[in-house]
Formats: structure tokens, C-alpha cells, sequence
């Protein structure tokens, strides 16, 4: 399969007040055609900066240092801001997190879904309201036709994070970025969106980079998982590696601290607070909160380690030289499974030393 | 619709209601003050004063003073100049009028329209030079009190330069530019702070991130989606607007010499010319009160979501 | 795929000693419930923000500069302001060693510039820096102890706002129902009226002077100050820590100043900064239009409205006072704005 979009050695701060924050350092990663990647990462991981460097809609104060983000083999750093505005909502385009807000209060929904296909697809008035109808039908909306003149204060959040995902999909766009699209939401309403999400999924072939902090929703709608912390990629992987066979201490604890329904102690809580980017930590940025750092952790950041060819992994506990570690039970249980189920299906490469 | 009607009826009471007390307040204020129509003229025999006394009212009991005072206002009726005898205090305001109006809308478009260039401009290029620039030049022009701005463009564009005429009202444009200019400052000053701090506002929302998503260039983005949002809430603040415009009035039309009804009120304070100066004050009220009903309206007919949600009756 | 370009460590690898991989020691280990961003109270965080805004940090040393000088106006005055030395009167500017036309004491008159001084017979060791007025008194002078004039009534004005505008929005937004319904409608009618017609008729009740021009100015400015603290306290009443106290049986006015007041700080100091320059410019109105402060006392309006009957033959008369006052105003909104974006960066008016 090939990729739609590569991301390389991403670095980007923003100047405040107080210093430069190193927000992203060092980040990479690919989207290869057709296939949900779910960023993973508590708030102010780096997940959102990551996905609006892609739009190019950093806010003025950030910079980026250093990197390219590859689509379709065009470098879009290096993009004038015109272009930038062919290839948004066009062939890049992206869902946000709160539907409360991410619609203009002022204009009818049916101008908010027809403003795209008539920037990007030069349709008339009419054939572009044609368009929206037939977009907020697919969307799941009712009486479409009628709500099309109405305002977004109207609609239910549910509803208008149906809109706003008409909107996006609305010029047919090779890459959709769903920021945290169902955070906002009820319960109930998340599940819906979710099912929807993986309905359209199917109808169209569009890659999708699926940001969250919720893991649960991960495993329902991605096909591979990065694990983002205080701004790298700490592990990247196929959703069944990230979930049966995580390496990283840190995935460790996420996974550890998901609620399920086999679950019967305490639920765990990584210890600790994320690190201070004005500052980052000398090493490995998660050593101060993980119960298996080791000397080298404070000194030296970790490179990434191959467990499998999908599967990386940037923790020094992957050496050859690091004593073995007991992960949590919870850990060890999925581990098992993973023994059973699927490492057949993963060629194991050397899992110890196998530097790339 | 119903709730509506309701709504507006309850804002109309209350602005009557409210120029009731200030028409009230205004009167026995106005009883409480020294002097009489003709304190400045000397020796009045007693008989003159009670003659006199007896033309104006004013030998009647003060609350009965009150009442006619009130009666003749529910009739438009705001009582006899104690300056120009026989002069009607309405007849008197309402020759000039015409020239206050005429200088506050033109004050109020230009300064307005302005300010909205300038604060969007300023906050499209946030924390620039030239954010810096207009946001300073904001805080020069509500700073520098507007008396001294009047003079100063009396001097350079009067005297000096000879453009427009010193201190000459003919109604005409060029003797209206200077006396415009020098109100409008306030407005402009005003408008484009309050539209940099709303556009900044707006421009920073997820709705124009999401309409930048959708490949509109910033500049499209601000037009179609910032301004309408940002100019919305600009019409809470057209009713300090006006008085600044009142106030402003006070000190241009006398520097102009603009017959208008800020230079009269200056003229019936010194000569306690009492008739007048309630006149004006409640005018000045009306005027305010009118104003800010009249932005409780316009609120809800711009915003979609106060029209809907008072035409639907819940909220 | 995956280039390590980035990691130094990638050639390194090999030669890693063995006890690098010992577990970290635990005095690297014992902070890590130690919140890593170093905190900083609500001042000192407002404070850095406020130093970082130039125009704000000018403003107040220029703010400090002018205090200082009109308090000390009876030492550092040349003359005395009321005093009318007729025979000196409307001498130009003379300042001791500066040669330029305009400031050495000379003047145009016709086509020739003469030496006003000499042809006054002014002693030669006395100078009028800024001039003298129609009177023959000290511009400098006057100037100084206008501003101290102005700067009381604005501060005292202000002081008053500040007292009644937050007892009365604290009552207001506390009490809520019908109490705050009753305050709103009086705030509703007050505001009916344009602020500037009720200060000039309490000036006609009571006797023009310094007091009731403060007197005239607290009548009206407080509302503003009422509206923010109301609509404040209206916020924070709900807020968790609020209804914990009252939980606990705190009472009211404990309430109000252990923690809304705190919590209100922000707001209160913006808004009394504004206050201030708008009193300034009340008093120069009033005393522009004649019915400030009386003669022969200076304020900056006095002074204004002297120099503008004589502002086509001595525009200097005019230009200094009113310079003062602009610096005054634009440094006091300077300040009031770089205060505002200090406090709450997202905050309107």
C-alpha cells in the first residue's frame, strides 16, 4: 500500500512569554491509503499541533523547526499559503472537536456545507445546494431539505457534528483529520457518530488520522495507533500490537488505566504529571514517572527499537542490555493473547537490539 | 411572536417610566437652584417680579408647578425660555436640531465606519507594527479630549491652511467637515478597539478555523465569516456612543460656532436660562433611552439566535 | 522509514556501559507528583505580563514622574501660580542657556523678532520657562499645580466610584431576586440619563469648586464599576469554591472579602483605572465650558480654556496645558489597557 502522507522528523515550538515551548520533537509517522491511524496522547501530547501543521494552520506564534510533511510525495511545509488553500478542504480536510462552537452562528448551515464545493469544485448556486443535500443525507441527517435554511443554534451537538462532517467530506478529500470528533459529546451521541464515521469509512475510501485521548474509541475505528508523549511518538503500531503487545511503559499504563469489564482490582493511574516542554527533561521525557527507568533513561533519549516490521517502540527497556521487566498483570494477560492470537501474523523481527 | 410583543412592551414601559423620574428629578433639582428668569437684570420693582412671576407660573405652589410642568410635557409642551421671552422652550430646541443631528449622524457614519476598517485591520495583523500603530492611534483618540482636538484642527485647517472655513455654520459641507472630523475621533476611536478586541476573538474561534480548513484564504474568512459576528455586539456600544457624541456637542458647536442645541444647553447654563436646560436634559434622556431600546431591537433582528429563540417563546 | 537522524544515540549504541541499564536511583524518582511547570501566583504572573507591554511600563514611569512632581509643586514651582505680576504679563517661554527662537524669550512681532524680556525690563535673572499669562502669571507654575488639581478631583473621584460602585455591585450580584432586580432598575434609569447633563446640573445646585466637582463626578461614575463587579459576582457566586464556603457557614461578608474580593481584584483595577482619566477629562470639560473650577484656582481645564481665548496671538498658553493633558490621559489608558491584557489576556469591556 502505498502512503498518502509521511510525516519526517516533525519539530515545532511556539514562542510565548515565558520561552519556547518545544511542542513537537521529533515526530514521524506515515498514513497509507485507505487506513484509520489513531493518535493517542494525553492533553498537550502534541496530537493537535501535529494534525493542524498538516493543514498549515499553526497558530502565527509557532514555528516550525525543523521536518516535512510529505503528501502524495509534495513536501506541504514548503507550500506557498495559495496552495495551501487548493489542497485544504479539498484534498486534506478535517473534523473538530467541539460542534458547538465549530459553526458560524450567523449563516445557514445549508451556505456553511455548499461554501467548500463551490470554493473548490466551481459548481453553480445550485448545484452546490444539490451537493450539500445530498451530503447532509449521507450524513444520517433528517429532514435535510428543510434544515438546510436553518442555523447551527437549531441542531443538536450530535447533529452538528454531523454537519460538520458533511463539511468535511463534502469535496471528497484523499486525507480526513478527526480531531477528538467525539470528545465533546454524550455517551450516547459519541457512539453514534462513531458508527457513522465507520459506515463512511467503508462508502469512501478516504485515509483517516483519527486523534483521541480515549483509547476505547481507538479500538474501535483504527487500523494502527501512534502513542504520542510530551511531543514524540513513543510506540506506533497495529491496533492489535498497541493492545496485546505494547512495549512502552508508558502505553503500559494507558492500557493499564482503561476501564473493562474483566477488570476486578483498583483501576491504575500513571503516577505524575507530563513534563514541562519550555524545559523538556535531559533523556527519556517519561522517566520521572516510570516505575522501570533506568540510569541511561535520565541521560539518554531512547531510540526508536523494531518489535515487529509495523511495530516501534522508543523505550530502552527494547536493549539488549536492559534487565527483563515484569509489566503490570494487566499487560502480561494481553500478552498471552497476543502469544496466541496474532503473533502469527507479525513476522517477529529480533526483538532485542534490531536498531533501524 | 407573542413573547416578543411582550418583551417590547415591557422595554417601552420601562423607558417611559424611566424618563418620567428623570423629567421629576430634573425639576426639583431645578427648584432647588438659585435665581429667577431675571436675577441678572437689577433693580425690578416687587411689582414687576410678581408680574413676571405670575407670566412664568412660578407664584403657583411647587407642586403645582410640578404638574403643569408635567402635564404640558405629556403635551410636547416643555415651557417658556426664561432668555428669549415668549419663546417657546420647544420651538427653540427644535431650530436647532437640524444642525446637532446633521453633525452626530455624519460623526457617527464616518468615526464608525472607520473604526471598523482600522479594528479589523489591526487585528488581521495581530501583534504586528501595524496592530501596534492602530491600536495606538485608538488610544491617542480617546485620549486627547475633544476640545482640544476641535482647536487643533481649527488652527491648522482654518487658520493655516485656509481649507475649511474657522468658525462659520452655513449648513453646507465645508463648514461641516472640521466640527464632523473633531466629533468623529471619539467614535472611531471607540469602534475600532471594541472591533479589534471582538474580530481577535472571532478570528481565534473554532468556526473560522473551521471555515480556514475549508481552503477559504484568511482574508475571505474574515469577510464572510469574522466581521458579521464581530459587528453584531458593535451596537451595544452605540449607546455610550451617543453620549460621547452629546458631550462632544457641548464643546465642538461652541468652538464652531454651530447654532446647535450642545452650543444652546452651554449658553442656558450661564444665563440660568432653567426652562432650557431641563428641556435639554430630558431631550438628551429621550434621545438615550430611545437609543438604547432601539439597540434591544436591532440586537435581536441581527443575531439569529436571540430572533429565533424570542420568536419561538422558549429561552 | 523511520530515520533516527534525530537521536544522537543511534551510533552510540554499542559502546553503552552496562550499568547505565541499573535501575534509576530514587532521588531522581521521589518528584514525580511534582507538577513540572513552575507556578506563579496571579500578581507575579500578571506582573511579568505587564513588563513585557512597553507602552504600559513608559506610561506608569511617566505617571510616577508627574505624581511626584505635582506633589512636590510647592518646591519645585518657580513662582507662585496666583500671583499677578500685570507688568510681566504674556511673556514668551525663556529658558536659561537654550538660544533657540520661540524659547529664549523673544518674539515675532510684525516681520522683526524682539526681545519681549528686554523691552519688559524683566530682570535678567528672571526666567519664565513656559511663559507668562495675560496676567502676568507663571505658565510652568500654573501648570504644575493645575495638574495637582486635576489629578485630586480624578483620584478622589475615582476613590469614590471604586467604594460605591462595589458595595453596590457586591449587594447587588449577592443578594440576586428582588433586591438585585430593584438595584438594576435604579442602575437602568441612571444610565437613562447621559452621565455629563447630571454632573453639569449638580453643579448648578451646588457651589462651583474642587468638592463639588468630585461630588458631581462620584454621582455618576460609579455605575460602570457597579455593572463589571455585579456581573462578576454574579460568575463567581456559583463557582464551587464560593458555595463551599457558604457550605460551611461562612458569612457573607467573610464571603465577600476573603474570596470575592480577591477574585474580583482584576476587574476592580481595571475599571478604576479607566475611571481616573475619564474624571480628568470631566474636570477639563466642565472648566473648558466655564463652570469648573473657579477662578483664581488652576486646573489643566482652566488653564485650556484661558489659553483658548488667547489662542491666535499666544498659542502657547493653550498648547502646554493641553499637552499635559494628553500625556496624562494617554498614559493612564496605556497603562489601564497593558493592565487589562496583564490581568486577563481574554477579557472585554
Amino acid at each position: 500500500m502505498s502512503n498518502v502522507l509521511e510525516v519526517k522528523d516533525l519539530e515545532i515550538t511556539f514562542d510565548t512569554y515565558a520561552g519556547k515551548v518545544k511542542a513537537i520533537r521529533g515526530v514521524s509517522f506515515d498514513l497509507k491509503k485507505g487506513e484509520t491511524l489513531a493518535i493517542v496522547g494525553e492533553s498537550g501530547s502534541g496530537k493537535s499541533v501535529t494534525t493542524r501543521s498538516i493543514m498549515r494552520l499553526l497558530s502565527q506564534n509557532a514555528n516550525v523547526e525543523n521536518g516535512e510533511i510529505l503528501f502524495n510525495g509534495e513536501d506541504l511545509i514548503k507550500k506557498s499559503e495559495k496552495e495551501m488553500q487548493g489542497i485544504r478542504g479539498k484534498e486534506i480536510a478535517m473534523i473538530f472537536q467541539d460542534p458547538m462552537t465549530s459553526l458560524n452562528p450567523t449563516m445557514t448551515i445549508g451556505k456553511q456545507i455548499s461554501e467548500p464545493i463551490r470554493l473548490h469544485q466551481k459548481l453553480s448556486k445550485d448545484d452546490a445546494r444539490k451537493r450539500a443535500l445530498e451530503l447532509l443525507n449521507l450524513v444520517g441527517l433528517p429532514d435535510a431539505e428543510r434544515r438546510m435554511k436553518q442555523y447551527p443554534h437549531q441542531f443538536s451537538g450530535g447533529q452538528r457534528q454531523r454537519i460538520v462532517i458533511a463539511i468535511a467530506l463534502a469535496c471528497n478529500p484523499e486525507v480526513l483529520i478527526a480531531d477528538e470528533p467525539t470528545t465533546a459529546l454524550d455517551v450516547t451521541i459519541q457512539a453514534q457518530i462513531l458508527d457513522l464515521m465507520k459506515e463512511l469509512q467503508k462508502k469512501i475510501a478516504t485515509s483517516i488520522i483519527f486523534i483521541t485521548h480515549d483509547l476505547g474509541v481507538v479500538a474501535n475505528v483504527a487500523d494502527r495507533v501512534a502513542v504520542m508523549y510530551a511531543g514524540k511518538i513513543v510506540e506506533i503500531g497495529t491496533v492489535d500490537e498497541i493492545f496485546y503487545n505494547p512495549q512502552h511503559p508508558y502505553t503500559w499504563g494507558l492500557i493499564s488505566s482503561m476501564p473493562t469489564l474483566e477488570i476486578t482490582e483498583t483501576l491504575y493511574a500513571i503516577p505524575g504529571t507530563p513534563p514541562d516542554l519550555l524545559d523538556p527533561p535531559k533523556g527519556d521525557a517519561f522517566a520521572p514517572r516510570n516505575a522501570f527507568a533506568m540510569k541511561i533513561d535520565t541521560e539518554l533519549e531512547p531510540p526508536y527499537f523494531k518489535v515487529s516490521e509495523t511495530h516501534l517502540a522508543s523505550t530502552w527497556l527494547l536493549h539488549p542490555d536492559a534487565p527483563a521487566v515484569e509489566p503490570p498483570p494487566e499487560i502480561k494477560a494481553r500478552q498471552k493473547i497476543y502469544e496466541e492470537k496474532f503473533a502469527p501474523k507479525y513476522a517477529k523481527t529480533q526483538v532485542k537490539g534490531g536498531v533501524n | 411572536m407573542k413573547s416578543y410583543a411582550k418583551f417590547l412592551g415591557k422595554r417601552v414601559l420601562y423607558m417611559l417610566l424611566t424618563l418620567f423620574l428623570i423629567a421629576s428629578i430634573t425639576f426639583f433639582l431645578m427648584k432647588l437652584l438659585p435665581g429667577t428668569p431675571y436675577s441678572n437684570q437689577d433693580k425690578l420693582s416687587e411689582e414687576q417680579i410678581y408680574i413676571m412671576n405670575e407670566q412664568y407660573g412660578l407664584n403657583e405652589p411647587v407642586p403645582v408647578q410640578y404638574l403643569v410642568y408635567i402635564g404640558g410635557l405629556l403635551q410636547g409642551d416643555l415651557g417658556v425660555s426664561f432668555q428669549f421671552s415668549n419663546t417657546p422652550v420647544t420651538k427653540l430646541l427644535s431650530t436647532r436640531i437640524g444642525p446637532s443631528l446633521q453633525l452626530g449622524i455624519q460623526a457617527v457614519a464616518l468615526g464608525t465606519i472607520l473604526g471598523i476598517v482600522l479594528g479589523v485591520i489591526a487585528a488581521m495583523y495581530q501583534n504586528t507594527w501595524i496592530d501596534t500603530l492602530a491600536t495606538f492611534s485608538a488610544i491617542l483618540g480617546r485620549s486627547i479630549p475633544n476640545f482640544v482636538i476641535a482647536v487643533l484642527l481649527q488652527l491648522i485647517f482654518g487658520v493655516y491652511l485656509q481649507w475649511f472655513p474657522i468658525a462659520l455654520w452655513d449648513g453646507g459641507f465645508s463648514s461641516s467637515v472640521l466640527p464632523t472630523l473633531a466629533l468623529a475621533i471619539s467614535p472611531l476611536a471607540d469602534s475600532a478597539r471594541f472591533i479589534r478586541t471582538e474580530m481577535v476573538d472571532v478570528l481565534s474561534s473554532d468556526y473560522v478555523e473551521l471555515a480556514r480548513a475549508k481552503g477559504l484564504s484568511r482574508w475571505t474568512v474574515a469577510f464572510k465569516h469574522g466581521v458579521r459576528n464581530a459587528l453584531i455586539p458593535l451596537v451595544t456600544i452605540l449607546g455610550p456612543m451617543a453620549v460621547g457624541l452629546m458631550t462632544g456637542s457641548m464643546v465642538v458647536e461652541n468652538i464652531y460656532a454651530i447654532p446647535g442645541i450642545g452650543e444652546q444647553f452651554v449658553k442656558s447654563i450661564m444665563t440660568n436660562d432653567y426652562p432650557t436646560i431641563m428641556g435639554v436634559t430630558i431631550l438628551y434622556s429621550a434621545m438615550l433611552v430611545f437609543i438604547i431600546l432601539v439597540v434591544d431591537i436591532l440586537y435581536g433582528v441581527i443575531d439569529p439566535r436571540i430572533r429565533v429563540s424570542t420568536e419561538g417563546g422558549d429561552k | 522509514m523511520h530515520k533516527q537522524e534525530n537521536t544522537p544515540v543511534a551510533d552510540e549504541l554499542k559502546n553503552l556501559s552496562p550499568d547505565m541499564f541499573a535501575p534509576a536511583t530514587e532521588s531522581s524518582m521521589v518528584d514525580n507528583e511534582k507538577i513540572a511547570a513552575p507556578s506563579l501566583s496571579f500578581i507575579q504572573d500578571s506582573w511579568r505580563r505587564l513588563k513585557k507591554n512597553k507602552a504600559a511600563v513608559v506610561s506608569l514611569f511617566v505617571l510616577i514622574i508627574m505624581i511626584i512632581l505635582t506633589v512636590a509643586a510647592p518646591i519645585v514651582a518657580p513662582h507662585d501660580p496666583n500671583v499677578q505680576t500685570v507688568e510681566f504679563a504674556s511673556l514668551p517661554p525663556k529658558i536659561p542657556g537654550i538660544g533657540i527662537d520661540g524659547l529664549n524669550g523673544t518674539q515675532k512681532v510684525g516681520e522683526n523678532r524682539v526681545d519681549k524680556y528686554a523691552e519688559k525690563n524683566v530682570p535678567e535673572d528672571q526666567y519664565y520657562i513656559l511663559g507668562t499669562d495675560s496676567l502676568g502669571r507663571d505658565l510652568l507654575s500654573r501648570i504644575l499645580y493645575g495638574t495637582r488639581v486635576s489629578l485630586i478631583i480624578a483620584f478622589v473621584a475615582a476613590l469614590f466610584d471604586l467604594t460605591i460602585g462595589v458595595t453596590y455591585g457586591l449587594v447587588s450580584g449577592w443578594c440576586g431576586g428582588r433586591i438585585d432586580n430593584f438595584m438594576q432598575r435604579v442602575l437602568e434609569v441612571l444610565s437613562g440619563v447621559p452621565n455629563l447633563v447630571v454632573v453639569i446640573l449638580m453643579l448648578l445646585v451646588l457651589k462651583p469648586g474642587i468638592t463639588s466637582i468630585i461630588i458631581a463626578l462620584a454621582i455618576t461614575g460609579w455605575i460602570s464599576m457597579a455593572r463589571v463587579v455585579r456581573a462578576q459576582t454574579l460568575k463567581l457566586k456559583n463557582q464551587e469554591y464560593i458555595l463551599a464556603a457558604r457550605t460551611l457557614g461562612e458569612s457573607p461578608l467573610k464571603i465577600a472579602f476573603k474570596h470575592l474580593i480577591p477574585n474580583l481584584s482584576g476587574v476592580i483595577i481595571i475599571q478604576t483605572m479607566f475611571s481616573i482619566p475619564s474624571a480628568i477629562f470631566f474636570e477639563a470639560f466642565l472648566s473648558f465650558i466655564g463652570i469648573g473650577i473657579p477662578a483664581p484656582t488652576a486646573s489643566l481645564g482652566t488653564l485650556i480654556n484661558d489659553g483658548y481665548k488667547t489662542f491666535r496671538f499666544l498659542p502657547h498658553l493653550m498648547w502646554y496645558p493641553a499637552a499635559v493633558i494628553c500625556i496624562l490621559m494617554i498614559s493612564f489608558n496605556l497603562l489601564a489597557d497593558g493592565l487589562r491584557d496583564a490581568f486577563d489576556p481574554k477579557m472585554k469591556d
